[in-house]
């Protein structure tokens, strides 16, 4: 049976039961007269046999999903023949590949062999086994768990408590899903990190001048001399950043004081939605524009001023994520700005100071540490964008800081590293997963010290 | 004497008054700086749009030939059997390129014949087997049908190609630019309505590529999305507002949701190679992955977002239920939840809309690969539209530039058309209490 016919299946056992639990509660009772004496309403008893009948089953189901792939894979190499079997892992996973596709009835990359058919069928054998043993239990476990609660229900059965019971650790564990995803990441760019630190010590990595992610097959292959240091990265990364950081904030900030205290309501209610617009756009239509509209105007225009301009400039990146966190900035600009207390605001008034004079020499230094918090929130935005550097900027990793100069960032180099044909336990591949980390680590301390300060600031003012 | 030196100190209002105009003319500057900022940023918005919308109007619609083709048994089925196996391996290409080949009888050089051949997209000959196919009557018949142009052709009746510009910098030559107006004053060059940019799947070739395979990848993916993101957020959200007690570990998942809002996309991206594709075995490419990395992606969005609905439904509901006699888990489910749905619901929206717009993640995890098919489940291999706008942009035909930015429009369609619809149940469904 397929998986999703059998959760349908399933779906419909625990249907069944609710039916069976409800009509037993009331049999026991002697029909909807006597419905007073139960502990419970009817449906409590119906809900507690299908949870019954459908959670267990549901769990054994959704494990196997999880780890049918590698458990029949780990057999199938079992299965193999014992020269095949005794190869590098790297090979071997080929090998699996190939066993994998003739199994599917797709391409395979070498000459199909009585071993290879053999494996394949050994796979194919496997997963029908797999599937059938699946169906059984999992239908057996619902059946018997089901029919179990289906005979304690009772009159004196406290159905409702135990059912608000199961319903809690359901929300709990959704609850704590944050954290297993947390977890998650650590764990996995850590343990990659941890087998790159093997290879590459910490520091060539932190403080090294040079990346070159290559790795010489041959020893006369020119660049690729398999250099790690990730120092060209972070300058390239800080450099997009604060061009964008150069246009985001002014705009963002101003345009947000603007609305605030000067626009009248028509305008705002036009032009605050439509800049918000553009924290909506995906950030691939932005790269596309950099990379296609924006990079050959400003090459265009430098070359008239008789600049030398990369095609993949460093400024045009900057430029279009500038645009893009504008509305970031101008909506935690508006938060804070708008949470200084009136007061102050009159008070200054009061003073006879001009609009422009109580927004410069008091709102704004009584926001300074909230709007701090916004550019902070808006440098990790930057730090973390993938797309539109991956699209605009370049992919040598030049140390300079010419913003017309082609640059390379942290998140196009893990992109670059991973996508495409790769190889595990190079080098090359996990240094993404170190540069991964790195990120993680870069725009989790960005947050936590915003947010932090926003939180502090805004207890200030309640 | 006190009078004299009254007139000669300077008073208060003298300062205030002879620095009042160079106080007013700053307060206009500043305000003029804020008025700027707010047109730079409207110009923007507009920038981008107008220029995506330039490029991308002209994808569709699609330039054909109208060609008289003679549908050849000899071609065809020249054993006569009708036999569709036989039919499909014929060499259709013959009978285009003789229905074009005919209205130039002077081309009869090789080369001259191959560039000729050309003007033709490789589907054409396809277009012709489904039509039989379609109907196996036409066998022996002649029939007027438009067929697709080439690429280059397009480009160059959309005004993409520059005429004036030397032969050896252009990719279509004299020669054909000249057959080009020739078939132009005969009446045959066509623009049609693009339909196959809508249904097809990607191709190496512009003038099939079409946006079909994408879109189903991302629809089986939002679905996934939708399905895992929405029940585990609002009973993670349930969870935290009406049952959690305080303590240490609460507080540690709220910092958690609000940590992971602020991760970037791509590090999801990290995740998903590591734990679903690496150690748990699931296939590359899938958009049941997708959806799961999705997912963890989309849920503090809806987890905030449905907290905040809790939030605003007033206590005094809670307290009419629990005085009438329901359990707490009752109060909640029967009342506060279908109250603060709506507000759910639109977080639900906003977090999906942001889950179709995004790419990174997906790049990660295989989601990149050329894929012809279009996709029939969430365990086949597929893109996304995000995905299919970014390997588009990275070819190098000229046609594919007005496709992908069709592509984006159609992307940036679907997602202001989600986020409309999230502001309109909003203000149809917010009670203010």
């Amino acid at each position: 049976m397929h998986t999703p016919i059998l959760i349908l299946v399933l779906l419909g056992v625990m249907a069944f039961a609710f039916h069976l639990g409800r009509t037993r509660s009331l049999a026991t009772v002697g029909g909807r007269t006597g419905v007073r004496k139960l502990h419970s309403l009817p449906a409590y008893y119906g809900f507690y046999t299908a949870l019954w009948a459908g959670l267990p089953a549901l769990l054994v189901a959704g494990l196997w999903v999880f780890f049918e792939g590698s458990v029949i894979t780990s057999l199938v190499v079992e299965g193999l023949p014992a020269a095949l079997r005794d190869q590098p892992p790297a090979q071997l996973g080929l090998l699996v590949n190939d066993i994998t596709n003739l199994a599917n009835g797709n391409i395979v990359s070498r000459a199909v062999d009585a071993d290879l058919r053999a494996a394949a069928d050994h796979m194919n054998e496997l997963r029908t086994i797999g599937k059938m043993a699946l169906s059984v239990v999992v239908l057996s476990i619902a059946l018997g768990a089901g029919s179990l609660a289906w005979r304690s229900v009772g009159p004196s059965m406290r159905a409702r408590n135990r059912v608000e019971r199961i319903v809690n650790g359901l929300l709990i564990v959704s609850s704590l899903i944050a954290i297993f995803t947390t977890v998650g990441i650590v764990m996995s760019v850590l343990f990659e990190s941890f087998r790159f630190f093997h290879k590459i010590p910490l520091t060539d990595f932190l403080f090294g001048l040079e990346w070159s992610p290559q790795i010489a097959l041959r020893a006369d292959q020119v660049g690729a001399s398999g250099a790690f240091g990730a120092i060209p990265l972070f300058a390239g990364t800080l450099l997009i950043s604060a061009i964008a950081l150069f246009v985001a904030v002014p705009i963002g900030l101003m345009s947000a004081i603007y609305l605030a205290d000067y626009a009248g309501p028509r305008l705002r209610s036009y032009a605050k939605p439509v800049l918000e617009v553009l924290a909506g756009v995906p950030t691939v239509v932005y790269g596309f524009f950099a990379a296609l509209t924006l990079a050959p105007a400003i090459r265009g225009a430098g070359e008239a001023m008789g600049l030398t301009v990369s095609s993949e400039s460093a400024l045009a990146a900057g430029l279009v994520m500038g645009v893009m966190i504008i509305p970031f900035v101008s909506s935690l600009s508006d938060d804070v700005i708008n949470a200084v207390p009136q007061s102050l605001r009159d008070a200054s008034y009061a003073l006879g100071a001009t609009r422009s004079e109580t927004i410069r020499q008091v709102i704004l230094p009584a926001a300074l540490p909230g709007i701090m918090g916004g550019v902070l929130l808006a440098a990790s935005r930057a730090i973390g964008e993938t797309m539109i550097v991956v699209m605009a900027a370049g992919l040598s990793a030049n140390l300079t800081l010419n913003p017309l100069d082609s640059v390379t960032t942290v998140t196009v180099q893990i992109v670059t590293l991973l996508v495409g044909d790769q190889e595990f336990d190079s080098a090359k591949t996990l240094a993404a997963f170190a540069l991964g980390l790195l990120l993680f680590i870069v725009t989790l301390g960005l947050n936590i010290v915003a947010l932090h300060i926003v939180r502090k600031y805004r207890e200030q003012y309640e | 004497m006190p009078v004299e030196s009254n007139a000669n100190r300077r008073r208060a209002i003298d300062v205030v008054n002879t620095s009042l105009k160079k106080r007013y003319a700053r307060e206009a500057r500043f305000r003029r700086l804020g008025f700027g900022a707010v047109i730079l940023g409207l110009l923007f918005v507009s920038i981008l749009f107008f220029d995506i919308i330039g490029k991308g109007y002209t994808a569709f619609v699609q330039t054909h030939i109208e060609l008289e083709v003679y549908f050849d048994p000899a071609v065809i089925d020249p054993e006569g059997k009708r036999d569709m196996k036989e039919i499909a391996r014929a060499d259709f290409r013959k009978l285009s390129r003789n229905a074009l080949r005919s209205l130039f009888p002077e081309v009869t050089k090789r080369n001259d014949r191959r560039a000729l051949d050309a003007m033709l997209s490789s589907g054409a000959p396809h277009q012709l087997l489904e039509m039989v196919r379609h109907d196996p009557a036409l066998i022996g018949e002649r029939r007027v049908i438009d067929l697709i142009a080439d690429d280059d052709i397009d480009m160059l009746i959309k005004g993409h190609i520059d005429r004036n510009a030397p032969q050896s910098d252009r990719r279509v030559k004299d020669q054909v630019i000249a057959w080009v107006d020739e078939l132009q004053k005969q009446g045959r060059v066509k623009e049609k309505f693009n339909t196959g940019f809508f249904v097809n799947g990607d191709s190496r070739e512009p003038e099939l590529a079409g946006i079909g395979g994408a879109a189903a990848g991302s629809f089986y993916t939002l679905l996934v999305t939708l399905l895992l993101s929405f029940p585990i957020g609002v009973a993670a959200a349930v969870y935290l507002e009406e049952f959690a007690p305080k303590n240490r570990w609460t507080d540690l998942i709220e910092v958690n949701i609000n940590n992971l809002a602020a991760v970037p996309s791509i590090v999801f991206g990290l995740l998903g190679l590591a734990m679903f594709i690496n150690l748990f075995g699931l296939p590359r490419s899938a958009p049941l992955v997708g959806g799961l990395v999705l997912t963890l992606m989309t849920l503090p969005t809806i987890i905030i977002a449905a907290r905040a609905a809790l939030k605003s439904v007033p206590p005094s509901i809670r307290e009419a239920a629990l005085g009438v006699g329901a359990s707490k888990m009752q109060t909640v489910f029967h009342h506060v939840v279908p109250l603060a749905m709506p507000g759910m619901l639109t977080g639900t929206i906003i977090g999906m809309a942001q889950a179709l717009g995004e790419t990174a993640p997906l790049l990660m995890i295989g989601m990149v690969a050329f894929i012809v098919d279009i996709p029939g489940g969430p365990l086949d291999p597929s893109t996304v539209l995000p995905v299919q706008v970014y390997l588009w942009a990275d070819s190098p035909e000229r046609a594919f530039v007005e496709r992908t930015s069709a592509a984006i429009l159609i992307l940036l369609a679907f997602l202001i058309a989600m986020n409309t619809f999230a502001v309109i149940m909003r203000r149809r469904f917010e009670r203010r209490w």
